[in-house]
C-alpha cells in the first residue's frame, strides 16, 4: 500500500517536473527567438540601408542642379546615421567593426556639410566631386561583402545569438560565416586611405587635444611629486604612488596618486614641461558654509597664484555641496573660449577638489588676436529680430569645422529662454546659435507628491 | 593692573556681543544670509531672491532655488531700475534694497514648494490667489501648525496686505518655524549640465554602478568617462542610452546587473565626467585583465590602468 502511495507520488513528481522544464524550456526558446529577431532585423535593415546609400550616391553624381542636389545629400546623410544606428545595435562591440562605423560617419559628415552649403554660391569642387565618386565605388564595395553575408545568413539559417555568445566566451564558433565575413568589410575599409577620400575628409577629422608641442623640458618622477605638491596640500601621513602611462597613450605623462586620511586625490601630469592635466580628490562634504561666490573668488586666486593668467569667470553652477566653475582666458577683452578651464570647490570649506586644464593645455599658447572686420552694430543686423540682445563681447571660439575663429558675441533673451549667439566678426555668418540651459525641475518631488 | 586687563578683555568681549547682536538684527530685517549670490547658486537664498523680485514684478519665471538666466537678467533689470551697479551679483547694497522694496512670505512660499503646488508671489496681489491646487492659505497653515507668514521687512515696504494673519504675530515663533523648515527645505529645480537631463544623468550612474561599485571613486569616474568618449566617437552610437546597451558592450548590461539602485557615489562621478573630468587620457575601452574573455582587447593600445581596470583606445 505505502509503496503504491510512493511510486504514485513520484510518477506525478516526475510528470510535474517534466511539465515544468518543457514550459521552461518553451519560454527559454521564446525569448531566444526574440532576442535573435531583433538582430536579425536589425541586421537586415543595415543591409538595405547600405544598397540604399550607394543608390542615393549614385545619383548625386549625375546631378546638377541644387534644387536636386541639396536633397538627395541631406538624404545620404540620413541613411547613414541610420546605419551607423542599425550597427549599434548589433553584438559587434568585441570585434573590430569600428573603420566601417568611422567611415559611415565620415560620409555621414560630408554629405551633411555639402547638403546645407548654399550650393549656387559655392557649387561642389572638383575635388569633391572626386570624393562623391571614390565614396560611390566604396559604398559599393561595402555593399557587395554585406550582400554575400547576407545570403549565407539566409541560405544555412545563421542565428545572431550564436555570433554574439562565440563573441562573448571568446571561443571559436564552429561556423563563423557572420564574423568573418563582418571582419572582410573592416579589411575593405581599411584598405582605403584617407587619401582616396579627398583632403576633406582629413581636414573634418577631429583635431585630438595633443601635448606634444608644450614647452619645456621632459621631468622626471621626482620632479612630477613635487609639482603635485604645489597643487594639494600634502599631509605627512600621506602615501604617494607615482605611475607612468601605458604605451597606447598619444602622449607621456605621470599618474600621481595621494591617499591620506582625508580620502584620496588623483592628478595626472604631462611628462613634457610637467603640466598639470587634472586633479580630483574625493572626500564628503556633508554642509555648505561659503557661496558660490566665496567659492568662484577662491577658485580664482588658485589659478593666479599657479600662474594661469588672464582668467576670467565663464560658467559657475552649484550641485548639492558643491561648486562647478569654467574660467577661460581673456586676452585684450577678448575671450578665448578653447582655452577652458573647469575647477570645483568644495563649499564646506572652500578647497580646491578638482582642476582640469585638458582643454586649456591643448590650446594655450600666444595669440594674435585679429582686428575684427565687422563692427558690433552690423553684426548686430545678423541677428533674429525677436531676439533682445542683453550683453556683448568679442570672443574666439571652435566652429563647427573645429577651427578658431573671431566672433562678436551676444547673449540675448527671447521669451524665456537665454541664447548665446556668435556672429563671425569677418564674415557675418552666424557661427552658432546655443539655447542656455534652464533648472530641470526635480521629478521626485512633482511624481512622489511631498518630497 | 590685572584688574585693569581684566576690565579691558571685558569689554572686549562685550563689544563683540554687541555686534554680534546687531550682526543678526541686520540679517533679521533683509532675511538673506551673508552669502554674495551669484548666477548657479543653489537654496534658500535663491527662493528669497526670486520671491522678491517677483514680487517686485522683475522676475515671472517659477520660484524653484535655482539661480538660472531668467534669475540673473531680472537681477540686473532690478540693479539696473534701482540705480545700483549692474553686475548679476546679488550683494549686499543690492540685498539690502531689495529687503527694503519688497515683501517676502517666507511661510506661504515654502509652504507651496512643500506641497508641489503651482504658485506666483507678486506684490499688490492676494497671495490666495496665486496658488493652483485652490487651498485657502489660513486653514492650511492652522493644519501644518506653527507656520506663521513671517514678515522680515515687510513692515518697511508698506502695501500691508497679509492681515490675516494677525494672530501670528509672535516673531520668536515665527523665526522658529521659519529655521526649522529652511533646514528641510529643498529647492525644487536642479542645475544640469548643458546637453545632459536628470535621467541621463541616472541612467549613466546606473551603467557606472553595475560597471564598478567596487572601485574607487576615480575608477568610477572613468567608467563614466569612457561611455562619454564613446558618445564623440564616430564607432560608436551617439546617445547615452545606444552607448550603454549597445550589445555586448557592457557586462552589467549584459548580466543585469545595470539595474542595481545606484549610490550617491556613482551619481557624483557620472557628473563629475560631464562635467569634464577625464582620467582616462581620452579612452574608448577598458577591460579587466583578469576575467576578460575577448583576445582581441588585448590588442587595443593601453592608455592607463586605474584600479582593476586597464583603459585604452
Amino acid at each position: 500500500m505505502l509503496r503504491n502511495i510512493l511510486i504514485g507520488a513520484l510518477t506525478v513528481a516526475v510528470i510535474g517536473t517534466g511539465v515544468w522544464a518543457y514550459q521552461e524550456h518553451k519560454e527559454k526558446n521564446a525569448i531566444l527567438i526574440n532576442a535573435e529577431n531583433n538582430y536579425q532585423r536589425a541586421f537586415h535593415d543595415l543591409t538595405y540601408n547600405i544598397d540604399l546609400l550607394h543608390d542615393k550616391i549614385g545619383t548625386t553624381l549625375a546631378m546638377n542642379s541644387k534644387q536636386s542636389l541639396s536633397p538627395a545629400l541631406a538624404d545620404v546623410w540620413r541613411i547613414t546615421s541610420e546605419s551607423h544606428n542599425e550597427v549599434g545595435q548589433l553584438p559587434l562591440t568585441l570585434m573590430p567593426f569600428n573603420k566601417t562605423e568611422e567611415f559611415l560617419s565620415k560620409i555621414g559628415d560630408f554629405s551633411y556639410e555639402a547638403a546645407v552649403r548654399d550650393l549656387d554660391k559655392e557649387p561642389l569642387s572638383e575635388e569633391e566631386y572626386n570624393t562623391l565618386k571614390s565614396l560611390y565605388q566604396q559604398s559599393a564595395d561595402i555593399q557587395d561583402e554585406l550582400r554575400q553575408v547576407q545570403y549565407l545568413v539566409l541560405k544555412n539559417n545563421l542565428r545572431w545569438m550564436d555570433v554574439e555568445m562565440a563573441l562573448a566566451s571568446g571561443k571559436e564558433a564552429a561556423d563563423n560565416t557572420i564574423i568573418d565575413g563582418f571582419k572582410t568589410v573592416e579589411k575593405t575599409v581599411e584598405g582605403y586611405s584617407d587619401n582616396d577620400m579627398g583632403p576633406i575628409f582629413t581636414s573634418m577629422e577631429k583635431k585630438e587635444a595633443s601635448y606634444k608641442n608644450l614647452p619645456g623640458k621632459e621631468i622626471t618622477e621626482k620632479e612630477a611629486l613635487s609639482i603635485a605638491k604645489k597643487y594639494i596640500t600634502i599631509g605627512k601621513s600621506a602615501e604617494t604612488k607615482v605611475v607612468k602611462n601605458g604605451d597606447g597613450s598619444d602622449y607621456e605623462f605621470y599618474s600621481v596618486s595621494i591617499q591620506d586620511k582625508n580620502g584620496e586625490t588623483n592628478m595626472d601630469i604631462t611628462k613634457k614641461g610637467g603640466y598639470p592635466i587634472w586633479i580630483m580628490s574625493n572626500r564628503d562634504i556633508k554642509q555648505q558654509n561659503i557661496s558660490l561666490n566665496e567659492a568662484s573668488n577662491n577658485a580664482l586666486k588658485f589659478l593666479n597664484n599657479r600662474n594661469f593668467k588672464n582668467m576670467e569667470l565663464f560658467e559657475s553652477s552649484q550641485y548639492d555641496h558643491i561648486g562647478v566653475f569654467t574660467f577661460v582666458s581673456k586676452i585684450d577683452n577678448v575671450r578665448v573660449y578653447p582655452e577652458a578651464i573647469k575647477i570645483k570647490v568644495a563649499l564646506d570649506d572652500g578647497s580646491i577638489i578638482g582642476f582640469s586644464a585638458e582643454e586649456y593645455l591643448g590650446t594655450h599658447r600666444t595669440r594674435e588676436i585679429p582686428q575684427p572686420k565687422i563692427t558690433e552694430d552690423e553684426a548686430r543686423k545678423q541677428i533674429n529680430k525677436n531676439v533682445k540682445i542683453m550683453e556683448s563681447g568679442l570672443a574666439i571660439i571652435n566652429n563647427r569645422s573645429n577651427e578658431e575663429v573671431l566672433v562678436h558675441e551676444f547673449l540675448g533673451t527671447l521669451e524665456n529662454d537665454t541664447y548665446r549667439i556668435y556672429i563671425n566678426a569677418e564674415t557675418g555668418d552666424e557661427e552658432e546659435v546655443i539655447k542656455l540651459q534652464n533648472a530641470e525641475p526635480i521629478y521626485e518631488d512633482l511624481v512622489g507628491g511631498k518630497a | 593692573m590685572k584688574t585693569k586687563r581684566i576690565l579691558k578683555v571685558f569689554l572686549i568681549f562685550a563689544c563683540c556681543l554687541l555686534l554680534a547682536q546687531s550682526g543678526e538684527s541686520i540679517q533679521k530685517a533683509s532675511a538673506f544670509t551673508n552669502q554674495v549670490i551669484q548666477i548657479g547658486a543653489v537654496g534658500d537664498d535663491v527662493i528669497e531672491l526670486q520671491s522678491r523680485l517677483q514680487y517686485l514684478g522683475f522676475y515671472n519665471g517659477k520660484i524653484d532655488g535655482v539661480f538660472g538666466w531668467q534669475t540673473y537678467w531680472a537681477l540686473r533689470n532690478f540693479q539696473y531700475e534701482f540705480g545700483l551697479k549692474v553686475d548679476g551679483l546679488a550683494g549686499w547694497p543690492t540685498k539690502l534694497k531689495l529687503a527694503k522694496a519688497s515683501q517676502y512670505h517666507e511661510g506661504y512660499v515654502k509652504e507651496q514648494i512643500n506641497k508641489g503646488n503651482k504658485f506666483t508671489h507678486y506684490g499688490g496681489m492676494d497671495l490666495n490667489k496665486q496658488t493652483a491646487p485652490a487651498k485657502k492659505n489660513n486653514t492650511a497653515q492652522k493644519g501644518t501648525t506653527n507656520q506663521p507668514v513671517k514678515k522680515p521687512a515687510g513692515n518697511t515696504g508698506g502695501a500691508a496686505q497679509n492681515t490675516g494673519n494677525a494672530g501670528t504675530n509672535n516673531q520668536n515663533a515665527g523665526t522658529n518655524a521659519g529655521t526649522n523648515q529652511a533646514t528641510a527645505n529643498k529647492p525644487t529645480a536642479t542645475n544640469v549640465p548643458n546637453g545632459f537631463s536628470q535621467n541621463d544623468i541616472q541612467l549613466m550612474a546606473n551603467a557606472v554602478h553595475g560597471e564598478s561599485r567596487g572601485e574607487s571613486y576615480i575608477g568610477q569616474v572613468a567608467v563614466a568617462a569612457v561611455i562619454l568618449n564613446r558618445l564623440d566617437s564616430p564607432s560608436f552610437p551617439d546617445t547615452v542610452s545606444g552607448v550603454i546597451f549597445e550589445p555586448g558592450a557592457f557586462t552589467a548590461v549584459a548580466d543585469g546587473q545595470i539595474w542595481l539602485t545606484p549610490n550617491e557615489t556613482s551619481k557624483k562621478a557620472v557628473l563629475d565626467a560631464i562635467n569634464g573630468w577625464d582620467p582616462t587620457g581620452n579612452a574608448i575601452y577598458y577591460f579587466n585583465p583578469d576575467t576578460a574573455t575577448s583576445g582581441w582587447i588585448w590588442s587595443r593600445p593601453q592608455i592607463k590602468q586605474i584600479g582593476k581596470h586597464i583603459f585604452c583606445k
